[in-house]
């Protein structure tokens, strides 16, 4: 179990403040956020090699604030694999081994587990980028360390590489049950590998919660934005109603004090003539632009002034000739309009 | 009809251009050249201008051998102090960030800028009667003026910097994360410096020894303030020019070039390869 509590550093023009967290024992835990958020520094503050300001850090219960790492007994997995280029396969395997007294009676396991057995002798220049990051997980394996952390694993991977060893460490964690928090600003990559996930931006964490509920129910405007909630806006809410300037959309009534809406772009439909009568919202406006993105197009309209963001299929643009300048309709289900807390609350709860 | 990527593209013609050399790459070779020039021609004059003759005699001259030996013995020593105390502190400039660490570093610099003369002044002036530093010293019997401690004291000043600025790159081109991976899997600073550190930085540190041992096996200007005699190889080419020529100066100045170029081949030979390794 890894416990943060109240931790801060504070280093030359960045900090990391009041960071509270608890990985649960066995658990699987993703720190998500953008470049520079402060995940990797949060990681080697746990592990060791940077001082914190304030706060302390328990693994297992132990409080292991002021310890080096070498007496920490967590191993690191880097997306570069920080493997030792100037030994082999085997021997960057085995490199913990006279350290640890908790280490692997045997490593032969382990190694066919990887399917590292015919490359023990090799250099480690010669492997491919899947294969270093497996030698890699087997040397942090090696000294069968209390927890596990991983700095975004996956990202320096080519795509067929990236599967692999993906599943591969979603089923060593199922197997073994070691406890995982994993860095990475993939939120799909977070979605599954880790059970609950906490959401850093400029050296805070903004939420934390399970996956599912952070991807459905973003708290702040950061949040919403990172798990593809494109479409901010603040906004007045009455009964059912959310009230945009001068436009009303029905939404599901949801307890809280909220003061703006967040809507995905996949849920909003698009289309050139009016829709059907039904329980959705319906609005007018002009599409500004499509900007194309492979098998789907992104489509900015704006409806009196303010700015919605659409999803479609390249196949549908294609289908009904739409085009930039178009009067265009959308189509809101009440469901998919998430209600929200203000920024002015987001910022008080914060200081609270 | 539809024109073809041939019609579209056109190939130069045979003499129309394809051979010109590029007018940038032409300055640069001629800047080459020039710059190859300036540096061998008289180095080559020197070399070959004295006869096989004046070879032998001056190479079979003890006072040459010894003081082509001194000159040998003293670089090499101060090498060895650079190695004993600058590797700590290259691993210190390399790792740790400090307030103050761009002084600290100009402060490393210093003795590549100042006059080397002014080196030999500066370390007698310490070391004479009048200075607490001086007392110390002669308290402890140790004597700069006229010795090789002295000759040895200056030329590890003058080495320093190379020394210290070769191995602090090599330190910094050993990622840091390589050395927080080793720690994490049970290793002590100390293992993981000679197990991980020192294994991948070491052929920064041959040549930072090879630099700061040419850089002092070349020093007159220091030397000659704080001890003319024992006789390194660049006074007595100095002694042996103002006293009788350049006939007599050359063939020890043929030593003492071929003993440079024999460390700039090792330094060649040790210098960190194109595939990363330090």
């Amino acid at each position: 179990m890894i416990r943060v509590e109240d931790l801060a550093i504070v280093l030359p023009g960045f900090a990391l403040e009041d960071i509270n967290l608890q990985v649960d024992p066995g658990e699987a835990f993703a720190l998500l956020g953008p470049t520079g958020a402060g995940k990797t520094l949060l990681l080697e503050a746990i592990i060791g090699v940077v001082p914190v300001t304030r706060g302390r850090i328990f693994i297992d219960g132990c409080n292991l604030t002021g310890l080096p790492p070498e007496r920490r007994r967590i191993g690191i997995l880097y997306q570069d694999h920080a493997l030792f280029p100037h030994l082999d396969v085997a021997e960057n395997i085995a490199y913990g081994q006279r350290y640890c007294t908790s280490v692997l009676p045997d490593l032969g396991p382990l190694i066919e587990r990887l399917g590292l057995q015919r490359l023990l002798k090799r250099r480690i220049h010669s492997l491919s980028g899947g294969e270093k990051q497996r030698v890699a997980l087997a040397r942090s394996l090696a000294v069968a360390p209390s927890v596990l952390l991983l700095d975004e694993p996956l990202t320096a991977l080519d795509p067929n590489f990236r599967e692999d060893i993906r599943g591969l460490l979603k089923t060593l964690h199922q197997d073994t049950g070691i406890t995982l928090l994993m860095v990475t600003h993939d939120f799909a990559e977070a979605h599954f590998m880790a059970q609950r996930t906490a959401v850093m931006n400029r050296g805070r964490i903004e939420q934390v919660g399970p996956v599912d509920a952070i991807f459905d129910r973003p708290e702040t405007p950061f949040v919403a934005d990172f798990v593809g909630m494109k479409n901010f806006f603040p906004a007045v809410i009455e009964g059912h109603d959310a009230i945009i300037g001068n436009m009303r959309l029905r939404c599901t009534s949801q307890d809280g004090d909220f003061h703006a809406v967040a809507i995905r772009p996949e849920n909003i439909r698009v289309r050139k003539g009016p829709f059907d009568g039904g329980t959705e919202n319906y609005l007018e406006g002009k599409l500004k632009r499509i900007l194309n993105r492979g098998f789907y197009a992104d489509v900015r309209v704006d409806v009196d002034g303010i700015p919605f963001r659409a999803i479609d299929t390249r196949r549908h643009l294609n289908r009904t000739a739409l085009a930039e300048g178009d009067t265009v309709h959308l189509a809101i289900a009440p469901e998919d309009i998430h209600l929200m807390r203000g920024l002015r609350q987001q910022r008080q709860r914060l200081i609270g | 009809m539809s024109k073809t990527t041939d019609d579209a593209l056109p190939l130069p013609s045979p003499g129309s251009g394809c051979c010109r050399v590029d007018p940038f790459l032409g300055i640069a070779l001629a800047a080459s050249a020039i710059i190859m020039a300036f540096i061998l021609l008289p180095l080559v004059e020197m070399v070959v201008q004295p006869s096989v003759d004046d070879l032998r005699e001056t190479w079979s001259d003890p006072d040459v051998i010894r003081a082509i030996g001194m000159s040998l013995y003293t670089s090499g020593t101060a090498a060895l102090i650079a190695f004993v105390f600058g590797t700590p502190f290259a691993y210190l400039m390399a790792r740790k960030q400090f307030p103050g660490k761009r002084l600290v570093e100009s402060v490393v610099d210093l003795p590549i800028m100042i006059p080397h003369p002014v080196v030999g002044i500066a370390l007698l002036s310490m070391a004479g009667r009048h200075h607490w530093f001086g007392r110390i010293l002669n308290q402890l019997n140790i004597q700069i003026m006229g010795t090789v401690t002295g000759i040895v004291c200056v030329l590890t000043f003058v080495g320093l910097p190379f020394y210290i600025n070769a191995v602090k790159t090599g330190f910094e081109a050993v990622p840091a994360r390589l050395e927080t991976v080793s720690r994490s899997l049970g290793a002590s600073p100390w293992s993981t410096f000679f197990r991980i550190t020192l294994p991948l930085a070491w052929r920064s540190m041959l040549v930072g020894l090879i630099m700061c041992m040419a850089r002092a096996v070349s020093e007159f200007g220091a030397v000659v303030i704080v001890a003319y005699h024992p006789m390194v190889a660049p006074v007595m080419i100095y002694e042996r020019f103002t006293a009788y020529g350049l006939k007599y100066s050359q063939p020890v100045a043929v030593g003492l070039i071929m003993v440079c170029l024999v460390l700039f081949l090792l330094l060649r030979w040790a210098s960190p390869r194109k595939d990363g390794t330090a």
